[in-house]
């Protein structure tokens, strides 16, 4: 068993005055891939940092396999990381570096010649064990550093940005590799990322941070479909979500939320009251244009068209603010002209305007 | 004056000069690195390279112009030649390792961070301000039969009778003095390249390094050490060939008590024989080629790492 729990951990920067992260508390099961999500500055890589032993608390526990491990050093955690930089040993070869914790547990030479084979057939480097990292490509050295955590069998791997020093077309690559290959080993895994899809993608759940703290930790699908908050909802997801303020009334006997003059019908918070205001979260792969009017879509004015290959991104704007809305190539408009806007109701989410919270079916607002 | 035209035909060559402005500017900015390294490539030549080859002739030639290889057997064959030869190998030997430890343990003592830690470096960088032949007058004043040394350990009852430190009598404590001298005199620069080296390593590397097992004594000898070879190169190199010239705080200390290379050098020019001293000069000068050659060749980076 090697889950990580978090508990209560404070740590702060600047002499006391910066807090890095605020009470967070989190628990990562055995074997489970763990996506620390959030902007540059929301705390995840100090998290990281944190469990790998690099950091220290100010306040709060962190236990690894059960083992409260919140004043040991990073080499007696049974952990290994892999670098946002790879921190790849210049000096040492492909080999030396993969083998260099063995070599530091003074394991026999057989073994880490054994391991460190395995771990490099896994990453498939094995072809450049001979080599000094400044013969590699970058692809080649991340996978050096990958090979390096993986060759210890560390009850905990943590990732921090692996992908992110690599170009766009092979980090694509890599990420699939990276997700196969953690499902094999099937390690507990924390990775960090400021690139949602990377986190959508690969993580078997995926905590959002936020200033701090973790404000979300959900699955991925639930994380994009039903975010905790207008802050998650805006990070998540390219494009992230819409928000439209409206206002409840009363429409025989029913409730609906008066958008510009245009009332939308769709399943309402519980409690509410005529006059209340409320934010209307919709994705914009969940609004469906149309030139035609039709008598419960909303009118919009396009704005921007912007075709990106597989479908028209539009900006339009609905009252006075502008929302995303994606259609298919072939939708016939030009800035300026007037569409009109159906949104599905089943995937219109509701928000509390003054708290960011979201309102869950029940009607209380949840917050994780 | 004639002006650049053209005669029409583009193949007859111009008539006047062809240097439009344009190819000017061209040739001023091929040749400006030269002109710019032309004032030290001329410094260079009137004062090193042009003595070197007066102190190879001196060394070689008679004042009547004949062919000689007298004044080199002179020199091995003068009492003080071995003595000198073999005080200037033991300073060497005995204080630059001296010198390289107290370096890279004043270095990481820096680097580590510790409060006031950038005041050490500033306080410990103080002997680079100082001359040679003052910081020999400074240890003088220590080991001199009058000496601090002496009056402590008088006061304090340790040794009521006063000891000749630097006596001829007592090698042994003169050899001391002087390293000692030498180590506090040049180990500032050794720790200045040893501070700029650390401080070119990234501290991902020493992180990887603890999470991934390393000790302290570990990550020292694993990868900070391998991680500034390039810095404690130069600062060897520099170091070693210096202290073939090691001759002011020597004399300060010792007179004509220890002789070295190149207070022997400088004896025989006093001595008004500068074939003398060019024969010396000469050969301090072949000792610090073919070190500086060894440790190029023992300390070299491969090619491999840095990847080419």
């Amino acid at each position: 068993m090697s889950e990580i729990r978090i508990q209560g951990v404070w740590k702060y920067f600047s002499k006391g005055k910066v807090a890095a992260l605020k009470d967070v508390s989190l628990t990562v099961q055995d074997r489970e891939f763990m996506v620390l999500l959030g902007p540059s500055g929301c705390g995840k890589t100090t998290l990281l940092r944190c469990i790998a032993g690099l950091e220290y608390p100010e306040r709060g526990r962190i236990f690894i396999g059960g083992r409260d491990v919140t004043d040991e050093p990073p080499r007696k955690r049974k952990i290994a990381m892999v670098f946002q930089s790879y921190a790849v040993f210049p000096h040492l070869t492909v080999f030396e570096n993969i083998a260099f914790g063995l070599r530091m547990q003074k394991r026999p030479n057989a073994e880490v010649k054994q391991r460190v084979n395995n771990a490099a057939g896994m990453m498939r480097i094995e072809n450049f064990l001979e080599r000094y990292p400044a013969q590699l490509s970058g692809g080649q050295r991340q996978r050096v550093a990958v090979a390096r955590g993986l060759v210890m069998e560390p009850q905990v791997l943590l990732m921090d940005e692996p992908l992110s020093n690599l170009d766009a077309l092979l980090r694509l690559q890599a990420r699939a590799e990276l997700k196969r290959l953690l499902q094999q080993v099937q390690t507990t895994t924390v990775y960090v990322t400021h690139d949602q899809i990377e986190a959508l993608s690969m993580g078997d759940r995926i905590a959002v941070m936020e200033n701090g703290a973790i404000v979300q930790v959900d699955a991925p699908t639930q994380v994009y479909d039903y975010p905790g908050s207008l802050f998650v909802g805006g990070f998540i997801g390219t494009p992230p979500m819409n928000f439209l303020r409206g206002t409840v009334k009363s429409m025989n006997g029913a409730f609906a939320l008066n958008l510009g003059g245009q009332p939308i019908r769709a399943a309402l918070p519980a409690n509410v009251q005529a006059g209340q205001d409320l934010l209307m979260g919709i994705r914009a792969e969940n609004i469906e244009a149309s030139a035609q009017r039709s008598p419960d879509a909303v009118p919009a004015r396009v704005l921007v068209v912007e075709p990106l290959g597989s479908h028209l991104l539009l900006t339009v704007q609905v009252g006075e603010t502008p929302i995303k809305v994606q259609t298919r190539m072939d939708f016939n408009i030009a800035p300026d002209q007037t569409i009109y806007l159906r949104l599905e109701p089943k995937q219109v989410r509701w928000f509390d305007p003054e708290t960011g919270v979201r309102y869950d079916a029940s009607g209380s607002t949840e917050l994780k | 004056m004639a002006t650049p035209q053209y005669t029409g035909d583009a193949l007859a060559p111009p008539l006047t000069s062809p240097l439009t402005n344009k190819t000017f500017a061209r040739r001023m900015e091929s040749a400006l690195p030269y002109l710019l390294l032309l004032p030290s490539m001329l410094f260079m030549l009137i004062f090193f390279a042009w003595p070197m080859v007066q102190a190879l002739i001196l060394s070689v030639r008679t004042p009547d112009g004949a062919w000689t290889m007298q004044y080199l057997e002179r020199m091995v064959r003068d009492v003080n030649f071995t003595d000198a030869l073999r005080n200037t190998f033991l300073i060497i030997l005995i204080a630059i390792p001296l010198q390289f430890a107290f370096a890279i343990a004043m270095g990481l003592l820096i680097q580590a961070k510790l409060k006031g830690s950038a005041l050490f470096l500033y306080f410990w960088t103080i002997p680079l301000a100082v001359s040679d032949l003052a910081a020999g007058l400074v240890w003088l004043a220590v080991f001199s039969d009058r000496g601090f040394l002496n009056s402590v350990l008088r006061t304090t009852g340790i040794m009521p009778i006063a000891f000749s430190w630097l006596s001829y009598e007592n090698y042994g404590t003169l050899l001391m003095a002087v390293v000692i001298a030498e180590v506090w005199r040049a180990t500032a620069i050794v720790m200045v390249i040893v501070v700029a080296g650390l401080q070119l390593i990234p501290d991902d590397y020493l992180e990887a390094a603890e999470v991934f097992g390393a000790t302290r004594w570990q990550r020292l000898w694993h990868v900070t050490l391998p991680m500034i070879r390039p810095s404690l190169q130069v600062a060897l190199i520099l170091r070693t060939i210096l202290a073939f010239q090691v001759f002011a705080v020597v004399i300060a200390l010792a007179g004509r008590a220890m002789p070295v290379l190149a207070s022997e050098a400088y004896n025989r020019y006093a001595e008004l024989n500068p074939n003398g001293a060019a024969v010396y000069a000469l050969l301090i000068l072949t000792i610090s080629l073919v070190t500086t050659g060894v440790y190029l060749r023992l300390l070299r980076t491969s090619e491999a790492e840095m990847g080419r």
